[in-house]
């Protein structure tokens, strides 16, 4: 058993599945659980944390903490850790915690593994494995010191139980001094979509040069929508200005492991398995049986794409009903 | 005014991956190294800066084995004015590696703006720019893809989930991690790739800089490939039955629709 900090991300007082994954995988193993929520206005969220397994709530809130900005939360989280003296600190691989953990590393002079893939909790000391060489192999991460243990993991490596909707939180606060802050956050400019972010969906339908056109990715589109997933593609899409960079899986666009990833017509380049190889279950439509993506393919289907999706929409559909 | 970008060399993205007989990292026989490409967008970034500064030097940072020293050798045929190889074992992890960064930079007599790549291609740690900025105690974006200059003071896009973005105000002396859209990395010509043959390599060894391999917090070890996958389950039929097919089994099977 450990005293375990989990950093709970949030974007305007909604928080992140993958932390909550955090807080539900360190409960589970018996840890004393502790929830940092940095924000302001916040206050709302801690209940949530509680249920999913958070044995207390600890809440940094400041006007000057509105918007994440890596510097006024590594400070928020610095307070957090030095008031709490945990031997672990974990927050999930995400653009805010990927940021966030390095400079609080050195901060509380801990300890950090990134982008871990899998976690498990033994006598105080944190079991991890992260893909290295672009996910062509895994490694076991080990700590060589005996200091702070920090890790931040891939969303939906570990999967999200049902929350204990009658608990409510053992909630306090931490304050945290802004002053004399270099940096400044100007703005947030959202983006358009209403799909979920391919790092983040628990289903991923990708499409590749074969799509042949950006409209031709409305077959994905209503697919991904019947499920609520995510759309992604490869290189030679993105390339071919089918869909935009941030959506590009692979070795130099988007690493994603999501409980399912659907592959129409896409070759399975080396650099595009990289990005979706930790994928729990991959689904392959391909209308050429020696493509290499069937080789890591759980259900492979050998056709053309523009027929086999819209059949899948209707299938889906029909699942629903 | 002096700037400065890290460059890490990383396997071609072609390459296959062997490991060593003990599993405690890979055979690098036959590997061919390149620049990790979010680095390229720090070096131009770099660049531009330095042809619209009168007076401004680029100077290329990288820590490694002998081998990155060629991949300096790109930065200067690209256009840097110096090159710094800091001498470090391959099995550092991101923390070794950014204070002996950290340490050579401080040794500079002046550091105005540091740009890094985004995250390393091979180990996408994302680690090593916010560690480097906070050993410095200078300020830190990551995964910028644009920024405004008004002279000391940037205002940064940083690209963040569901295709949205933050605009960060930062000021020098402060640490840049690019990503791409941040410009269009220009390409070495033949004859720069010649001069940059016969500039000089500054060595720094990690002695010289006061890091040692206590400075290592995280060790790799047990590496594995992915295990091979027993061969999928093959769906026949037409498009119609194909589909119900997939549907039923993702339903019912791997009950993960
Ligand atoms: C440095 C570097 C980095 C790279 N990074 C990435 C990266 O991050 N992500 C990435 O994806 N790639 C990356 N690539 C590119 C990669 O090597 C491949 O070129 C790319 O992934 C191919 O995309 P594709 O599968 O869409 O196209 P192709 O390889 O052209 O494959 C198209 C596939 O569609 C199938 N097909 C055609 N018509 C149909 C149809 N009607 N129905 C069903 N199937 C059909 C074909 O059989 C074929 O298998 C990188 C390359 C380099 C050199
Ligand atoms: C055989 C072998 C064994 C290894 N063992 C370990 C290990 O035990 N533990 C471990 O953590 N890692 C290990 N590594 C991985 C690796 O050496 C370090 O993690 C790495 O040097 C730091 O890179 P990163 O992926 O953390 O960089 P990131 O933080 O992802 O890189 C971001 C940016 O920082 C800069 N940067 C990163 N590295 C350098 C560099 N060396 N020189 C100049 N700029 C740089 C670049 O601008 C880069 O774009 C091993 C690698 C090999 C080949």
């Amino acid at each position: 058993m450990a005293k375990v900090v989990v950093f709970i991300e949030q974007r305007e007082g909604k928080a992140k599945k993958a932390s909550y994954e955090l807080v539900a995988a360190s409960a589970a193993a018996g840890n004393e659980t502790h929830a940092v929520i940095i924000g302001d206005g916040i206050a709302g969220l801690a209940n949530e944390a509680a249920q999913f397994g958070a044995n207390k709530v600890h809440l940094v809130q400041d006007p000057g903490l509105k918007m994440y900005l890596g510097e006024a939360y590594s400070r928020a989280l610095t307070a957090a850790i030095k008031s709490l003296n945990p031997e672990i600190v974990l927050a999930a691989h995400t653009p805010m915690g990927k940021e966030l953990l390095p400079t609080v590393s050195v901060m509380v002079d801990g300890a950090l593994a990134s982008d871990c893939t899998s976690i498990a909790f033994s006598g105080g000391k944190l079991q991890l494995r992260r893909p290295i060489y672009s996910g062509k192999a895994t490694a076991e991460v080990e700590f060589t010191g005996t200091g702070l243990q920090m890790a931040t993991v891939r969303p939906n490596s570990i999967g999200l139980p049902k929350p204990d909707t009658s608990k409510t939180a053992d909630a306090s606060s931490i304050s945290v001094d802004l002053s004399g802050l270099k940096t400044k956050i100007l703005d947030v400019v959202k983006g358009t979509s209403a799909r979920p972010d391919v790092t983040e969906a628990s289903i991923v339908v990708s499409g590749g040069r074969s799509l042949k056109s950006a409209d031709n990715f409305k077959i994905l589109e209503d697919l991904a929508d019947t499920v609520g997933a995510a759309v992604g593609a490869s290189r030679a899409a993105v390339d071919a200005g089918y869909r935009p960079h941030r959506d590009q899986v692979g070795q130099t666009g988007k690493v994603v492991s999501p409980a399912c990833y659907i592959a129409c017509g896409i070759s399975g380049a080396i650099q595009h398995l990289a990005g979706m190889r930790t994928s729990k279950v991959i689904v392959a439509i391909n209308s050429d049986p020696q493509a290499p993506i069937f080789q890591i393919a759980d259900y492979a289907i050998v056709g053309d794409l523009f027929q086999v999706v819209p059949a899948l929409t209707n299938e889906f559909k029909k699942l629903k009903e | 005014m002096n700037l400065y970008v890290c460059i890490k060399q990383v396997p071609d993205t072609e390459t296959k991956i062997k490991l060593n007989a003990d599993s405690s990292g890979i055979d690098s026989a036959g590997i061919k190294w390149i620049m990790s490409s979010y680095d390229e967008y720090g070096v131009e970034e770099a660049l531009r800066i330095k042809e619209k500064t009168p007076g401004a030097t680029v100077t290329a940072i990288s820590a490694g084995p002998d081998r990155v020293v060629e991949t300096l050798r790109t930065a200067l045929a690209m256009g840097a004015d110096n090159a710094i190889h800091v001498e470090l074992p391959e099995t550092a992890d991101s923390a070794m590696t950014a204070k002996a960064i950290a340490m050579t930079l401080k040794k500079e007599p002046k550091v105005d703006l540091v740009f890094f790549g985004k995250e390393a291609l091979d180990d996408g740690a994302a680690q090593v720019p916010q560690l480097v900025a906070a050993h410095l105690g200078i300020p830190s974006v990551t995964v910028v893809c644009g920024v405004e200059y008004s002279g000391t003071t940037m205002k940064c896009k940083r690209e963040i989930e569901g295709g949205s973005f933050e605009m960060v105000e930062i000021t020098a002396p402060a640490v840049v991690a690019g990503s791409k859209g941040l410009n269009d990395p220009r390409y070495a010509t033949l004859p720069n790739i010649m001069k940059a043959k016969k500039k000089e390599v500054k060595a720094v060894k990690l002695a010289e800089i006061g890091v040692s391999s206590a400075d290592q917090k995280v060790r790799m070890k047990n590496l594995q490939l992915p295990a091979a996958k027993q061969a999928g389950k093959k769906i026949e039929g037409d498009a119609g039955a194909q589909a119900h097919a997939l549907a039923a089994a993702l339903h019912n099977e791997a009950k993960v629709v």
